[in-house]
């Protein structure tokens, strides 16, 4: 090689190294971003774990089997959360028998069925939307004034529980609508191509193929609801409720108690509320732990 | 074991009460003609199409297609992208109805019956006119519940089996998959799931296969075994496949029609037939030149 091209081959090989380089601000730029990042992340993380931390601390200690057998007594040496655990699981129930159905046959109605671009459908789309986003509170009252006192119900479990049926009927139709449309609708041609009919496609098909998408979605809005304290708050649930609850007995619920337990002056209650709170997170953290698995073992990829 | 799905004898014909009702009930099994008995022309007339359009919202999308389609052969339809030959298959179905806005004009008439008649009901027709598409989409559920979807919906669920084997038999599929027929369908190859769609068809016994770009997704040597068994399925069925291949439509078919795009004073484009003729006559001899222009290349 001779001298020349050696030189312009060395010139262009550092004009390479330092388009190489890059711009020192545009990695400090970067590092920022990064850096915000992650201290976003950490501030949620550390304020979970402190919150975990005091919780476990302060319940840990109270979490026996007399939390889980004893009525709420004015003794804290004696006071347990039976009733209300007993309640909350009543409240799934209920839900799992009233909410669930309406909201996946209305998913059904509108994703499968529904005739598309009239006016009537449009506005019933648009309000399932506004319903998610009304306070809990107002749904609190109008339980209060169409079922406790409209039908003359009275405070009972039923009533609050169909509220939160109410409530959570949003979450559940729009969840499964997702989970609906997941479904290619090559599945449904296919299944329409061989004579049968919508409603056959839709119940021997589309259904059975969505049903992992609605089952998460219908768990995560019964864990709300089971998290819930507001609207039952105006609907009546008793603060005190030292029997077993029925359908259409007084009743309290575990947030409900727990907001009672912290109100009273005595240490050992905190620590009760506090254990209540765990036992209420491991049902909520379990529910949401088996939709989440329910979401990976079934997941399809079309 | 043999795969040879021509030498499987027909299953009884169908004398469940699916096969009665509605203006087709004419139609059994025995009334075929033996098949290559007789040359294409004088073979019974399936599909007699006349003035066939199409409009969705209103815009044309295919406009009067007068086509006759013989049994026991594959026609196929070719054409450049948009001309209406995938529209057009799916009059033959009722699967039109499906498209929110679609509008069919014109008269298709099924052995003599007109197919949009008020009183026939399209999911009679889909009984005996079955289909298969671009993309397989076999249900999410296991190989032999696929195949038993269309007899269990139809009622035929005697001899459900017999039944199941029968068609993936005939599919040429049976021996791939007869150890494994309750394992996910979604697991087969493309080109296996494209042929357990087949069989998904065959099993409610139908009289028609419509094939709608079924190769379009698939490898050459997928291709090739759903061409032998395109050719083979003519025994007894009559086919009638889209393709935007044209060496597929002059390897399997025995007529063959070309559709083309006519571009209106509007600038609209709407699907047209320009020519149906014998399969070596329309990729020889074509009698116009929009089709001799497509078939050599030259245009599409």
């Amino acid at each position: 090689m001779n001298t020349a091209g050696r030189i312009a081959g060395e010139r262009a090989g550092v004009a390479v190294r330092e388009s190489l380089a890059g711009r020192r601000n545009r990695s400090v730029a970067a590092g920022v971003f990064l850096g915000y990042l992650l201290l976003s992340t950490v501030v949620g993380l550390v304020a979970l774990a402190v919150l975990l931390a005091t919780i476990l601390h302060d319940g840990l200690p109270y979490v026996d089997a007399m939390l889980f057998t004893n009525s709420p007594s004015a003794d804290p040496e004696r006071a347990g959360a039976r009733p209300a655990i007993i309640a909350s699981i009543l409240v799934a129930v209920v839900l799992i028998a009233t909410a669930l159905p309406i909201a996946v046959g209305t998913a059904v109605y509108l994703e499968e069925f529904a005739p598309k671009g009239n006016r009537l459908i449009d506005l019933i789309e648009l309000n399932i939307q506004n319903l998610a986003a009304v306070p809990s509170i107002i749904f609190g009252i109008l339980g209060l004034a169409f079922l406790v006192r409209g039908i003359d119900l009275g405070p009972v479990l039923l009533a609050g529980a169909l509220i939160l049926g109410l409530q959570m009927l949003p979450t559940v139709i729009i969840a499964s609508r997702e989970a609906l449309r997941a479904v290619p609708d090559s599945v449904r041609q296919g299944g329409m191509a061989l004579g049968a009919t919508r409603w056959q496609v839709v119940w021997r098909e589309v259904l059975p193929a969505a049903i992992p998408g609605i089952a998460t979605g219908s768990i995560l809005g019964m864990s709300r609801a089971i998290g819930e304290t507001a609207p039952l708050l105006m609907v009546g649930a008793a603060t005190f409720v030292s029997f077993n609850p029925g359908l259409l007995t007084q009743y309290t619920v575990l947030p409900i108690l727990i907001f009672q337990w912290i109100k009273l002056p005595q240490e050992m209650f905190q620590g009760l509320a506090a254990a209540a709170i765990i036992v209420l997170l491991v049902i909520l953290v379990a529910m949401n732990g088996f939709a989440i698995w329910m979401r990976n073992r079934y997941e399809r990829k079309w | 074991m043999t795969v040879d799905p021509t030498s499987e004898t027909p299953p009884a014909a169908p004398s469940s009460p699916v096969a009665t009702g509605g203006g087709l009930a004419t139609l059994s099994v025995e009334d075929r003609p033996a098949a290559d008995a007789l040359p294409l022309d004088q073979r019974e007339v399936v599909f007699d199409c006349e003035g066939v359009g199409v409009r969705y919202d209103g815009k044309r999308a295919l406009r009067d297609v007068d086509l006759r389609i013989h049994a026991n052969a594959v026609t196929a339809l070719i054409g450049p992208s948009g001309c209406g030959k995938s529209t057009f298959i799916r009059c033959l179905n009722r699967m039109n109805d499906l498209i929110p806005g679609a509008s069919v004009d014109g008269a298709v008439a099924y052995h003599g019956e007109n197919l949009y008649h008020p009183q026939v009901d399209p999911i009679e027709v889909r009984k005996r006119i079955g289909m298969v598409f671009q993309k397989p989409n076999p249900f999410p559920k296991s190989i032999y519940d696929n195949v038993a979807f269309g007899p269990r919906v139809l009622g035929m669920k005697d001899q459900l089996d017999d039944r199941v084997e029968q068609a993936l038999r005939r599919a040429v599929l049976w021996d791939e998959v007869k150890d494994r027929l309750k394992e996910g369908a979604l697991g087969l190859s493309g080109g296996q799931q494209q042929r357990l769609c087949i069989a998904r068809a065959l099993a409610v016994e139908p009289d028609v296969i419509l094939m709608d770009e079924p190769c379009s997704a698939l490898d050459p040597i997928s291709t090739s075994a759903i061409e032998d068994l395109m050719l083979s399925l003519t025994n007894e069925y009559t086919v009638v496949i889209v393709t935007h291949n044209m060496q597929q439509a002059a390897r399997v078919a025995d007529m063959t029609a070309f559709f083309s795009v006519d571009q209106g004073e509007t600038g609209a484009r709407c699907g047209v037939l320009v020519e149906v003729d014998r399969t070596d006559k329309i990729f020889t001899n074509p009698a116009h030149e929009r089709t001799e222009a497509y078939v050599t290349g030259r245009f599409g």
